[in-house]
């Protein structure tokens, strides 16, 4: 072999199984009437999907006054949702963008998924700033174009405009990563349906034909969107980082904090992985495809990252007290004692401390384990988004603008309802599409399913593979 | 592309190395095989096909190079000649500023860039029907293609020969 691979082979594919066990496998959970499950969680998700579309319309209709976010905390419960979320879709193009040129076989189980994650992720997350903005039929004033105004033009100087170009940059790349790995595999359901069905997928599938010279064009655009997908992801989270960073806010204004939110935001995103995929495996019956082994993978992943967050939490209490200056000293004193004293401990529990317990393979290898840390750490990242925004906020330059921020029911309404948006879409992705890329599954069959590796393979093809390591 | 009515001969076999062993002796035949359809990209197949890398990633290179050079003349434009503003006491053309916002640029324009020119030239888009000769080959199949539309029928008799050596496991003929 030539490219470059672990040396650690991990069984990634259980069951003994051919390429069309895979076709069937992964097709069939788009071709079976719903599940009881799946119509149950789709009835619940359009509940809040209702839910969000109420509280939208209710903000819009009489106002942002309608949300707790007052003259001093201006950012609040909406700029950490909105974080919150982009962090999430972090995990996503992470899997599919780094691991592939990492050439990490074990993304193939997760990616297809993963990706789908971001982009609904990505479509949550932009809700808030644009909501945010008051006089939501004029949010095209962000972008920059000829106009009557003046010409008025955006200011290309603040972060936050470049927020804009990252984000909508960041969603439309994404979305053809995925699509443009979707394709083969639409071409698969393509040429098994019938009737209606089939015409919807012919036109989805763009007339894919699996010609040699088409995967080849294929596997190019795959590898160069992943090349430059990697930088891209890292410059999301790090300009989103910048909102807080180029202010001149105590506790907002570090130089720590682009590489502390992009750990962060992976960090998060794996978790929100792993809820999805613990219960998507087991709805949809694909453990042997999303195998014991990814859970393991991710949840090293998962200590990694948390760990390092861990760092970036006390290097910046270090270098505050380091610093020498009162003021900032005074920031993060009010961050771990100040009045949301215990957001800041629940943060630190579910952000470093719970993710430890993956240094035990036994846990790491518990699906029950593994979602009940998931579900910690997703809270966890909530409380850092809320810690950095609002405490700071709540104690700022004038002892007489101090003040506390509670959420409306506006506000908590509309996260809530993000989060049924969230599951509406990946359920209908559950329905229409593979939820594992099928093609990309067979082509490491032969290096990663158990019968061609690990104790019981049955072939030799895959001994002599390991053999050369 | 094949043209309208072209007459194939293919052979479909049951697995990836057989598909390679076909398309070696084919090559040590001089048979000119017309296309190879798969269920997945096989690996080692290109260089046996003759296929050249693809220039994609050129073409990508030259689409992110115009995003870039579009994203900071475009910003340099408006702050220093269209309608100069002072933000910050920074100067007009504050280059470190516009850095995010020109790798966004060159990202987007290479990404769109590049998917537009791999549909186009795959000849792929929303409804265009696919050309398939047998629908197991986004399955379980692997297809050999022999374009026979001007070829004698010893030259015919010469390929079902082939396939039934190579181990196909059926050969079918197909107007496309």
């Amino acid at each position: 072999m030539s490219q470059p691979v672990a040396a650690v082979r991990h069984i990634l594919i259980e069951g003994n199984k051919s390429y069309h066990n895979i076709t069937e496998d992964l097709c069939s959970p788009t071709e079976k009437t719903p599940s009881r499950e799946w119509i149950i969680a789709f009835s619940l998700a359009s509940v809040l999907l209702g839910l969000y579309i109420f509280a939208i319309v209710w903000t819009v209709w009489k106002g942002i006054g309608e949300w707790g976010a007052n003259r001093s905390i201006n950012w609040a419960w909406d700029i950490t949702n909105f974080v919150w979320w982009i962090g999430i879709g972090h995990a996503g193009t992470l899997i599919s963008a780094i691991l592939l040129l990492f050439r990490q076989r074990w993304r193939t189980g997760v990616n297809r998924a993963a990706e789908a994650m971001t982009i609904f992720a990505v479509i949550c997350a932009g809700q808030f700033p644009i909501f945010h903005m008051g006089r939501v039929w004029l949010a095209f004033f962000i972008m920059p174009f000829p106009n009557t105004r003046g010409p008025i033009w955006t200011n290309f100087n603040s972060p936050l405009l470049w927020d804009v170009f990252a984000i909508s940059t960041y969603f439309s790349v994404s979305l053809l990563f995925w699509y443009t790995g979707l394709v083969p595999d639409l071409a698969t359901v393509r040429d098994r349906a019938k009737g209606f069905r089939r015409k919807m997928y012919e036109t989805f599938s763009f007339g894919w034909t699996g010609s040699a010279k088409h995967w080849q064009r294929w596997e190019a655009l795959s590898l160069v969107l992943a090349g430059i997908s990697t930088p891209l992801v890292l410059s999301v989270h790090t300009i989103v980082s910048f909102d807080f960073a180029t202010s001149v806010i105590p506790g907002w204004h570090t130089t720590i904090f682009p590489p502390y939110f992009v750990a962060g935001a992976v960090f998060s995103g794996f978790a929100m992985v792993q809820t999805l995929m613990v219960i998507t495996r087991k709805v949809l019956k694909l453990e042997q495809y999303i195998t014991i082994n990814h859970v393991e993978s991710m949840n090293k992943v998962i200590v990694l990252t948390g760990t390092i967050v861990g760092v970036a939490y006390l290097t910046e209490l270090f270098i505050a007290w380091y610093s020498g200056y009162i003021y900032e000293q005074f920031a993060f004193y009010n961050r771990v004692f100040g009045i949301y004293w215990w957001a800041y401990f629940g943060m630190m529990f579910c952000n470093v401390i719970s993710p430890q317990v993956f240094w035990s393979r036994k846990i790491r290898r518990s699906i029950w384990w593994t979602f009940f840390i998931s579900i910690v750490i997703n809270v966890g990242m909530w409380f850092e988004r809320f810690v950095i925004i609002a405490t700071t906020l709540a104690r700022d330059f004038l002892p007489s603008s101090w003040s506390y921020y509670r959420p409306t029911w506006v506000e908590i309404s509309i996260f809530i309802g993000t989060i049924g948006l969230f599951f509406f879409c990946y359920l209908i992705f559950c329905r229409v599409a593979p939820v594992v890329a099928i093609a990309e599954v067979k082509a490491i069959l032969k290096v990663a399913g158990d019968q061609y590796i690990g104790p019981n393979a049955k072939y030799g093809q895959g001994n002599k593979v390991n053999q050369e390591h | 592309m094949a043209a309208e009515n072209t007459i194939v001969l293919y052979g479909i076999y049951n697995d990836e190395e057989d598909l390679k062993g076909a398309v070696k002796a084919a090559n040590a035949a001089h048979l000119d095989i017309m296309d190879v359809f798969t269920p997945f990209p096989v690996h080692g197949l290109d260089p046996l096909l003759g296929l050249k890398e693809s220039r994609l990633h050129y073409l990508g290179f030259i689409y992110g190079a115009i995003g870039a050079s579009f994203g900071f003349l475009a910003m340099t434009w408006i702050f220093v000649s269209d309608w100069p503003t002072m933000y910050g006491g920074k100067p007009y053309w504050s280059v470190p500023a516009f850095i995010p916002i020109t790798f966004e640029m060159t990202v987007l324009f290479a990404a769109w860039g590049m998917t537009i020119t791999f549909y186009t030239i795959c000849g792929m888009w929303p409804g265009v029907k696919a050309k398939m000769l047998d629908h197991r080959t986004t399955d379980d199949k692997f297809c050999l293609a022999f374009d026979v539309t001007s070829a004698s029928d010893s030259a015919v008799e010469n390929l079902k020969g082939f396939f039934l050596n190579t181990q196909a496991e059926e050969v079918n003929v197909k107007m496309m």
